[in-house]
């Protein structure tokens, strides 16, 4: 499980894909502040992390319904419960490592026990903040999430799917985390997106291996497939946008179909995206050859957002050379 | 909100009731917590009987007074009071801490109704509370949120990130009431005793912008008198500092910590029960 040397790509680059002109965090904020404007009951709250978070739009347009806490995400978690008790749909926003570890308990004890309608809403996911080092990294979030009943975690892989995340978390009766990133990443969707709690999206067919992405990595996993081609290899691309209900039946049928299932996430690969599809295929019997990608068992430490996903493995080249020597 | 004779004998009387409640719950369940639940029973009693705007029919109602037991530990107290006041049937009591029972060793809002929060974890409830005191404020709603912390808690860090923004946001419709017994699971021994869990919480929560008042926990006219002034201050919240006897009722568990969670014997119980019976008869 310790980090190896991670393989470079040694054939042709394929063209990047498009990057969105608006950071995810930008994104995301300016999605909430549609849907409050057709749900009053929509709140924001916020441990003084406004500028971060993307939230200085819903801020200035319904001042009223916004609230900063202080530096003070536990008492957040309280706070948003007590919220919720009295019928508003509270969206608690900070960074995902202090929703996840910080405040961990206040959102396992305060909101998902008494499965209230809470919205968590964490930017920065995985090395999002990569020069902010390792204090600033989430990469251990989702594997705490996950443990928790109540609990759906989703994670849009872009802006247009923000908006359909954004609005299905606030649509469902029931806690929510929201995975969400920092700078602009790349586009996926475009045009009609469908959009479903727990239904995994098929952004690309092949037949002969299953690349499984969420957030970030689904656009590193488009690109991997691209490089695929070089080789010969068809390659399917899975959007797993819900961790939890995770879509057993789309990773069912990336086991049976094709010969080998590779996950790759911004998360730590124990217990994530990759411990998730595991745990399916295990228990389905499936004995189709599994990797996981993603963090292996180490800090990430220090760099630039892409710099970490390269060196972690994560960006497409590597994800495709991984796969090469998978394949040997 | 004054209280005459007639009325305080009653509820006297029905703190005795939850006294026995507790004792004969915790014996018969042969665990749970009896020394604080004993020094929050007369308070306990004094909010569902006779300060809450409750109705034990319909514990969803919007405007009702809300309620949470920031120490949970103390749970059992709070489920008699809730079972004599017609929430359950008091003959539900003797599930406590069985498995599948609505009554857990810690409050869970999801099985009980007429609970306002799931609570257990120390430190924990008064985030809660400001934020339904902020959902009455934001919805025009008259209640008022009351928060019963124990002393030992205040301990914890997430009391004073609560206490903190209680105060900027002036939460008027906010009261904390704190059940100090000065006791705690272990403590502090000191060469002159037992140094009590806080040392000055007058200063402490007048320092974060609170309203304070200092009361007699086990004196229901003075506590309920207290709990009013508290809520006619608009702009700040409040806090009424109620002092307490962990184990207050029975004389060989007063202030004795090693009462926290212990079980009584038949023995200890039958004469705990003796107690409680004599002091109904005296004048």
């Amino acid at each position: 499980m310790k980090s190896a040397k991670i393989p470079q790509w040694t054939g042709d680059p394929v063209q990047p894909l498009p990057m969105a002109d608006v950071a995810s965090r930008v994104a995301a904020g300016l999605c909430l502040v549609e849907e409050a404007r057709s749900n009053p009951d929509i709140w924001a709250l916020t441990s003084d992390v406004l500028n971060s978070t993307g939230l200085v739009p819903f801020a200035k347009a319904f001042p009223e319904r916004f609230l900063n806490v202080g530096i003070a995400e536990q008492s957040m978690m309280g706070i948003a419960a007590g919220l919720a008790t009295c019928g508003k749909i509270p969206v608690a926003a900070t960074f995902g490592f202090l929703a996840s570890m910080r405040a961990c308990e206040q959102v396992r004890s305060d909101i998902a026990y008494p499965n209230l309608n809470v919205k968590i809403y964490a930017t920065h996911a995985g090395v999002a903040l990569g020069k902010g080092g390792t204090t600033h990294h989430a990469l251990e979030d989702v594997a705490i999430m996950r443990t928790f009943a109540n609990m759906t975690i989703l994670e849009p892989a872009d802006v247009l799917e923000t908006q359909k995340v954004m609005a299905a978390a606030v649509a469902h009766q029931g806690p929510v985390y929201i995975r969400l990133r920092r700078g602009p990443g790349p586009v996926i969707y475009q045009g009609e997106l469908a959009y479903q709690i727990g239904k995994a999206n098929l952004v690309r067919e092949g037949n002969d291996l299953t690349l499984i992405g969420c957030g970030r990595t689904v656009g590193e996993c488009l690109l991997a497939a691209a490089l695929l081609t070089q080789r010969g290899i068809s390659a399917r691309v899975l959007d797993m946008h819900t961790l939890k209900p995770i879509d057993d039946e789309a990773i069912a049928a990336a086991a049976r179909e094709t010969r080998m299932v590779i996950t790759a996430e911004d998360h730590t690969i124990i217990g994530g995206l990759g411990g998730a599809v595991a745990e399916v295929m295990a228990e389905l019997g499936l004995a189709t050859p599994l990797r996981r990608l993603g963090v292996r068992d180490i800090y990430a430490g220090i760099g630039g957002e892409d710099e970490l996903l390269a060196k972690h493995g994560i960006a497409g080249p590597q994800i495709a050379a991984q796969v090469m020597q998978f394949l040997e | 909100m004054t209280i005459n004779p007639t009325r305080l004998h009653e509820l006297e009387d029905m703190a005795r009731r939850v006294r026995r409640h507790i004792l004969t719950t915790v014996h018969a369940a042969g665990g749970g917590h009896v020394g604080g639940p004993l020094s929050a029973t007369d308070m306990l009693v004094a909010l569902y009987f006779h300060i809450l705007n409750i109705d034990p029919t319909n514990p969803q109602w919007e405007d009702r007074d809300r309620f949470i037991l920031s120490k949970g530990h103390s749970c059992i107290a709070l489920y008699a009071v809730m079972a004599e006041r017609g929430y359950f049937p008091v003959s539900e009591l003797i599930t406590f801490d069985g498995i599948d029972s609505r009554l857990q060793g810690h409050p869970d809002m999801a099985r009980l109704p007429g609970l306002d929060m799931s609570t257990g974890s120390l430190g924990q409830g008064l985030s809660p509370g400001v934020g339904m005191a902020l959902g009455a404020r934001l919805r025009n709603k008259p209640f008022t949120t009351y928060v019963m912390l124990g002393d030992g808690e205040c301990q914890e860090g997430q009391v004073w990130e609560a206490a903190f923004v209680a105060a900027r946001y002036r939460l008027g419709n906010l009261v904390a009431i704190l059940d100090l017994n000065r006791l705690q699971q272990y403590g502090w021994q000191e060469p002159g005793g037992m140094r009590p869990p806080l040392d000055d919480p007058r200063r402490q929560w007048e320092a974060f912008g609170w309203q304070v008042s200092v009361v007699d926990g086990h004196d229901i006219t003075s506590f309920v008198e207290a709990l009013s002034t508290a809520r006619q201050e608009s702009d700040r919240p409040a806090i009424v500092i109620a002092h307490t006897v962990k184990g207050k009722g029975i004389s060989f568990m007063e202030g004795d910590y090693s009462w926290h969670a212990r079980v009584p014997t038949d023995v200890e119980l039958a004469r705990a029960l003796a107690e409680l019976e004599l002091r109904e008869v005296q004048p």
